[in-house]
């Protein structure tokens, strides 16, 4: 093995049924390294790590690490773990209601007679923590700290575990900018210890500010591994996607004349106690609304209490000039809404059914229980929307769970096209799926505000707001606090967001 | 060439199909029976009506194979075993036999009412005990298990309340029709009647999942109740509506083993049903954790259970230790249907045949 090297795997060959999930994939990991594997959904990072931890056996290749002279074949993370590669999931899998002394430590006390030796246990947690500047009190119990310091204590165990190789699955998902910083400040810490960090994410900022390296695979196959500085950003994103991807900022006409004084919605003083204090809004027909605000701003909140997903407790809301009582969100539906909740897995995907299932329910929902679409006209309008919003799978009897990501959300998707509505509620639609299927998702909202759909947007992402919507609504801590129409840039957004003098 | 094709297709679909460990076990059981004793299959004509093990096995195994239309669908939506239902069989039973006779009659000639009242009466409260566990599990959000703990220790004593503590007996000819043999006249069907009630009840349970959408609703709830609900289900009426089938299915299964009997005892009918009918759910396949489901399944793995009790009856296994041998049969149906163990035979399967691919290529 090459000097500084802590993992090669070459020529990683897996096969799914049907699909070739992995050709001949090559990778390099070395010493104090922090190594992006980037793709787009279903590209194989996910099969990658999963082979690489055991999760997954494979078929052709070989894995070789660091201080162990015959390649290794993983069959559990267990036995991953005791070769020195750990894995840091972006949801935490940790106890809780445990402390992070006994999360640090769990299954491995320092024992005295038998017993736990708590004080030790304690004393080298904090070190432990200590060292790595986490900074926090390590006998409380671990549900009182945030996602984020759980996320570093996660992190700590793993390292701690005398770890070589350490993968961070997209562990920034769920964190804002601050918590971030702090975990990067952690991973360049580790760095210098000589830990080869694996960082898988869909953030190409956070990609540029803390890794040395890129690796990019596209199809199950490698394209190449590149040091940081070698790599443009818009190099990587055509070497993600395989193509040269179009201007984004072209998505939104120019010259968008579509009359727009039909009214939608009208909200009079909604609200939903605790979540979002009373707002009204008005919609129109063929418009793109972005709400934007930070994160528990109450920008989903807003969405879900028009919808009916949270009911509203005040306040009236006219639907086509007809005042309407939404009891819950089929009463919504019915009226034409539709609505893409933020947490896709909590809310929004039937993980065992079918792909055809999938897209043809919420229109079931909305004909009602006796009328069952006839099985002919639910595979046209599964095989209608799997063509037209381009889910990749190999069969629409494919349960929606074995997809990727991105493809779920487009099969989500395809679920609201299919009840034809006239206003869609989109919260949160591109987060943690790639550049491409990105701009694919935006295309589409912009589509349907010309075919005189309105449509909510709801993202964290700024740029991409500007990009589609007509108009910002902005809020904070809880409440709507004000209304961009014109000039819609990033300075003015900001600036309302973070309060003072907001427009309007 | 094409028609190999087509047997392999018919085979994997076959083989493929949720349904067919569950069959395959049915097949064993059966086929045990057979070798041990090869008048097993014989079916006679005595008195008008037919004998044998298997006329024996179907007409037995009706009362589990209709709790398992209900438990199925309690468990597929909630991922919870309605465990009141062997009690309410009772009440219902008490209440279908009080209803006839009257109040504190133990015996009697005459009927009160006419018998379909009766029956009636006996289906309607196992839906009220649905509609209890219903809004206990549905609205309330009390865990199925604890939930329908109430009615299991309930039921079977409100039901000996009904009937003033005694076993109320109907001595008349056409209330044994349900449970036994119908008559006409002089013409007597010669297949019991419970075999048809199980087909008809079967029959109403598929025709109404398969030709409303109640069925994907009910997969779609057990599965994701959160996501059901934003995509315009109503979650809570659907988990609802289940434990009302069920009860439902309670109702009949009570009004067919109290017309068995005659009588309502409440002490003894449907003791140990709700097991007998967990157990159908599990061995047809479907797991306990909800969300798809084979209603399929579960009735071949009733009658699984019933052939088993059958055949242990009449291998002379003394009826102390019949639940023995049940058990060691049932662990090893259970042991094969495993995902762990299934997991095991495809992957030698696979390597099996990519190893023969190789041979193949090397020659």
């Amino acid at each position: 093995m090459e000097n500084g090297v802590v993992l090669t795997m070459r020529g990683i060959t897996k096969t799914f049924p049907g699909v070739k999930a992995l050709g001949g994939v090559d990778f390099t990991l070395r010493k104090g390294e922090i190594h992006a594997l980037m793709g787009e959904n279903g590209a194989g990072k996910s099969t990658l790590i999963k082979v690489l931890t055991g999760v997954y056996d494979f078929e052709n290749g070989e894995i070789h690490v660091e201080g162990i002279d015959s390649p290794i074949i993983n069959h559990s993370t267990q036995e991953a773990q005791n070769r020195g590669i750990s894995t840091v999931y972006q949801e935490v899998n940790l106890c809780p209601n445990l402390t992070v002394a006994e999360n640090l430590f769990i299954g491995r006390e320092p024992k005295k007679f038998g017993l736990i030796d708590w004080k030790t246990m304690n004393k080298k947690a904090q070190q432990i923590i200590d060292d790595l500047d986490i900074g926090i009190d390590v006998t409380v119990t671990l549900e009182n700290y945030s996602v984020a310091l759980q996320q570093m204590v996660a992190i700590a165990r793993a390292v701690d575990m005398e770890s070589k190789v350490l993968i961070l699955d997209e562990p920034t998902s769920s964190l804002d900018d601050n918590e971030v910083e702090k975990l990067f400040g952690m991973m360049n810490r580790l760095k210098e210890q000589g830990v080869g960090i694996i960082f898988v994410t869909h953030f190409l900022e956070q990609v540029y500010a803390v890794c040395d390296r890129i690796t990019v695979l596209r199809n199950g196959e490698l394209v190449g591994e590149y040091p940081i500085a070698e790599l443009p950003r818009v190099e990587l994103v055509a070497k993600m996607m395989g193509k040269n991807f179009d201007d984004l900022a072209s998505i939104k006409d120019a010259d968008d004349t579509c009359i727009k004084d039909e009214l939608i919605i009208d909200a009079n003083g909604l609200s939903h106690k605790g979540k979002i204090k009373p707002f009204d809004l008005e919609i129109h027909k063929g418009e793109v609304i972005g709400l934007t605000g930070l994160l528990g701003s109450g920008r989903s909140e807003l969405a879900r209490a028009i919808y009916g997903a949270d009911k509203a407790q005040t306040g009236t809301l006219k639907v086509n000039g007809k005042e309407v009582k939404i009891n819950a969100p089929i009463d919504a539906m019915k009226l034409g809404m539709g609505f893409l909740p933020d947490d896709r897995k909590a809310e929004g995907v039937i993980a065992d059914l079918s792909i055809r299932e999938n897209i043809i329910l919420a229109l079931q929902a909305k004909r009602g229980v006796f009328k069952l679409i006839p099985r002919k006209e639910q595979e046209r309008l599964a095989e209608k929307y799997i063509k037209e919003i381009q889910v990749k799978t190999a069969s629409m009897e494919t349960p929606i769970s074995q997809l990727s990501g991105g493809n779920q959300q487009k099969v989500i998707i395809g679920r609201w096209l299919a009840t034809n509505p006239d206003f869609l509620i989109l919260d949160e639609p591109t987060r943690g799926i790639d550049i491409g299927t990105k701009t694919e998702i935006q295309k589409l909202v912009v589509k349907l505000a010309k075919e005189g759909k309105s449509v909510i947007f709801i993202s964290s992402e700024i740029e991409e707001m500007i990009r589609t919507c007509d108009r910002m609504v902005v809020l904070r801590d809880g409440m709507k606090v004000g209304e961009i129409s014109e000039d819609i840039t990033q300075a003015t957004i900001m600036k309302a967001i973070a309060g003072g003098d907001s427009n309007e | 060439m094409s028609k190999s094709a087509n047997g392999d297709s018919f085979i994997k679909k076959l083989t493929g199909s949720k349904v067919f460990l569950p069959l395959v076990c049915l097949f064993l059981v059966i086929l045990i029976n057979v070798i041990k004793s090869p008048s097993f299959l014989q079916i006679s004509i005595n008195n008008g009506v037919l004998y044998g093990r298997l006329i024996d096995i179907a007409n037995r195994g009706s009362e589990i194979a209709i709790l398992a239309i209900g438990m199925t669908l309690t468990i597929a939506v909630s991922a919870g075993t309605d465990i009141s239902v062997g009690s309410v069989m009772a009440l219902c039973a008490s209440c279908c036999c009080t209803t006839l006779v009257g109040y504190g009659v133990a015996s009697a000639n005459k009927l009160n009412y006419p018998i379909f009242i009766g029956v009636i009466v006996g289906i309607f409260v196992g839906a009220v005990c649905g509609c209890f566990n219903g809004f206990m599990v549905a609205r309330l959000k009390v865990q199925p298990m604890v939930a329908t703990l109430v009615l299991y220790t309930a039921a079977r004593a409100i039901g000996l309340l009904v009937s003033n503590n005694q076993n109320t007996y109907v001595r008349v000819e056409e209330y044994k029709y349900l449970g036994n043999f119908i008559k006409i006249g002089k013409w007597e069907c010669p297949i019991p009647t419970p075999i048809f009630v199980a087909i008809i009840c079967v029959a109403l349970a598929t025709l109404f999942l398969k030709k409303t959408a109640l069925g994907m609703y009910i997969q779609s709830v057990g599965i994701n109740k959160n996501a059901s609900r934003i995509l315009g289900i109503n979650s809570v009426l659907i988990i609802f509506v289940c434990y009302v089938i069920c009860g439902l299915c309670a109702g009949v299964a009570g009004t067919v083993a109290s017309s068995r009997i005659y009588s309502a005892d409440s002490n003894n009918i449907g003791l140990n049903f709700e097991m007998d009918a967990i157990l159908a759910v599990a061995l047809g396949g479907n797991s306990l954790a909800g969300g798809k489901f084979s209603l399929a399944g579960s009735i071949i793995g009733a009658y699984t259970i019933q052939a088993l009790t059958t055949t242990l009856l009449a291998f002379g296994v003394k009826t102390e230790q019949a639940p023995v041998v049940k058990a060691i049969v049932i662990v090893l149906i259970v042991v094969i249907q495993a995902p762990a163990v299934q997991n095991y035979i495809k992957n030698r399967k696979a390597r099996k045949i990519s190893a023969g691919g190789g041979e193949a290529v090397a020659k």
